[in-house]
């Protein structure tokens, strides 16, 4: 899709960079911003291509390489950590084959570590994509992941 | 036994967020109709009066941030902004994101009152990038506002234009701290800024700026309604009003419950979150989230307010109340919120940027000599105490709340 086209409510001042960076990375099937993305974005916005680079490289939430379609956040913040954050997190990277960071083979899942998701009655929680799982534990993570997997094969 | 006391989350729950009318119905922008016809002074001084404090943790008088935005003056000061910190980010707390989600309407009512207030025509809403569904409410809300003639040009037919915008973070904690908010906000890395000049002086774009929290805003369109004496008629003197707690960790019900200033933690465990889980004993508990304080039980008959805690030497902060149970480690919680902030630290000033990281170091140490943990502990202490002093930013000046309060309650449990 044509670049302009995808942010065409945005306008050209750099207070509106961040909006824009999001828009981008989501529209993006590997969820990420492209090298074209910056420049492009450095581009509409009147300012240096290392300017664009380093804010996107500042906040944990955008990506500057290829990420898996489903992006997995697990939380771990102290509440999750207290109540089991930590094995969760265990439990993911053994059933996925990635260690935190890591995306799989097929770019299913990318697996990152998320501070304090605003959930913490329920923790430990984690978030996928734009869906937030609460209350975990080893058998429901493994019936999650294996869900979308599943649904993924199928198609 | 106590109950729940609303301000904040007084609609929450009761109608629904994408429906504008079902909020028009019971009441909803009356206030903003109020407001709209007094002298925008006068509710300056309603909220000096009502000793309204800011809810996203410091406790700063709000009615005197308004006062400063409100009369600050400068040559260049074309445009005068409002902002919101919905970035919510503080370990164990959620209620902003519970406002935004089930009574977004309430946000956007306070923001239009304390926007005509100081003189202010254009405002944004920050919202944390990973709030999707606040994100989502948030959105209709606006529209449905703004097709109800709420926002945007002469709003209800009194001269006041005011647009309203929702911006989005990307996963910065700091970006919670009103200086970097205003730095990301401008789309700009989320480094802190120095202090003064403060935003209602020099804020965003450099104009004066009022920067508020979500639930702060949300108690505006309450005491346009009842006026200052029926607010201070609840909660302490020095906190008036009502504090959204968020409680989490081991207890029957965590979740989320708004009582007055001035509630104890034993009626707020006991009362409102169920009790302590499994019948288990209480030990600690850490109000105020990471950057917050341990406290033990016997703080557990202390009324919850700003000033109250200080005395303790504990923090109300955000409200966030982690509960732990007799078989937890504040050890192991330490190092949870040590290693918080060394992830968080953004690296722009030097005390806490290494700060943060010898903090963990002195952690690890501990864990493997045990015998060395008391002089470690002040070790610890020492460090924090240096980064408090010398960090530019909330951020560096953090570690020491814990740390201290640890040592002054659970000196022989570290």
């Amino acid at each position: 899709m044509d670049k302009s086209a995808l942010i065409f409510d945005f306008e050209p001042a750099k207070d509106n960079m961040l909006n824009i960076l999001h828009r981008l990375q989501n529209n993006n099937p590997n969820n990420y911003i492209t090298t074209e993305d910056l420049k492009f974005v450095a581009e509409y916005l009147n300012t240096t291509y290392s300017t664009v680079y380093g804010v996107a490289k500042y906040y944990s939430m955008f990506s500057l390489k290829p990420r898996g379609e489903y992006i997995i956040r697990i939380c771990k913040s102290p509440v999750c950590n207290m109540i089991s954050g930590k094995s969760m997190i265990e439990v993911i990277e053994n059933m996925l084959e990635i260690k935190m960071g890591g995306t799989t083979s097929d770019m299913l899942f990318t697996l990152e570590p998320s501070e304090c998701l605003g959930h913490c009655a329920q923790a430990p929680v984690m978030m996928i994509n734009n869906k937030m799982y609460t209350d975990l534990n080893e058998d429901k993570i493994i019936e999650i992941l294996e869900e979308i997997r599943n649904n993924n094969s199928t198609q | 036994m106590i109950k729940e006391q609303k301000i904040a989350l007084l609609n929450a729950g009761k109608y629904n967020p994408e429906r504008i009318d079902e909020y028009i119905a019971m009441g909803g922008y009356n206030k903003v109709k109020k407001a709209l016809q007094e002298n925008p002074l006068d509710i300056i001084e309603l909220l000096i009066d009502a000793k309204l404090r800011g809810r996203g943790g410091a406790g700063f008088p709000t009615g005197l941030k308004n006062k400063f935005t409100n009369e600050s003056v400068c040559e260049r000061c074309v445009q005068k902004y409002i902002v919101c910190n919905a970035d919510e980010g503080e370990p164990g707390t959620f209620k902003d994101r519970v406002i935004m989600e089930q009574d977004p309407h309430v946000l956007i009512e306070g923001l239009i009152i304390a926007a005509f207030a100081i003189g202010a025509t254009k405002g944004y809403i920050y919202v944390r990038g990973e709030y999707t569904t606040s994100i989502q409410k948030l959105r209709v809300a606006l529209k449905q506002a703004k097709e109800k003639g709420f926002l945007g040009k002469d709003i209800l037919h009194s001269g006041f234009d005011f647009e309203l915008e929702i911006k989005l973070g990307a996963g910065s904690y700091l970006c919670g701290e009103e200086l970097t908010l205003l730095e990301s906000l401008e789309g700009k890395r989320g480094y802190p800024r120095i202090k003064p000049p403060f935003p209602a002086e020099k804020g965003l774009f450099g104009m004066p700026t009022l920067i508020n929290n979500v639930e702060t805003f949300a108690h505006l369109p309450y005491i346009i309604e009842h006026g200052a004496e029926h607010y201070k008629s609840m909660g302490t003197e020095k906190s008036p009003g009502t504090k959204i707690f968020t409680i989490s960790g081991d207890v029957n019900k965590p979740g989320y419950y708004e009582a007055t200033m001035g509630v104890t933690l034993r009626h707020l465990i006991d009362d409102l979150a169920g009790g302590m889980k499994d019948n288990k004993k209480f030990k600690a508990a850490l109000l105020g989230g990471a950057a917050g304080t341990f406290v033990d039980e016997t703080v557990l008959d202390t009324p919850m307010g700003f000033d109250t805690l200080k005395e303790k030497g504990a923090v109300l902060g955000s409200g966030a109340i982690i509960v732990m149970s007799e078989e937890r480690s504040v050890f192991d919680m330490t190092c949870s919120i040590l290693e918080f902030f060394k992830h968080e630290s953004c690296g722009k000033c030097v005390p806490c940027r290494i700060g943060t990281a010898q903090l963990m170091i002195l952690m690890d140490q501990a864990k493997e000599n045990s015998s060395k943990k008391a002089q470690i502990l002040d070790q610890l202490l020492y460090e924090a105490d240096y980064m408090a002093k010398n960090s530019l930013c909330p951020l560096g000046q953090s570690p020491i709340l814990p740390i201290k309060s640890l040592k002054q309650y659970f000196q022989h449990q570290f």
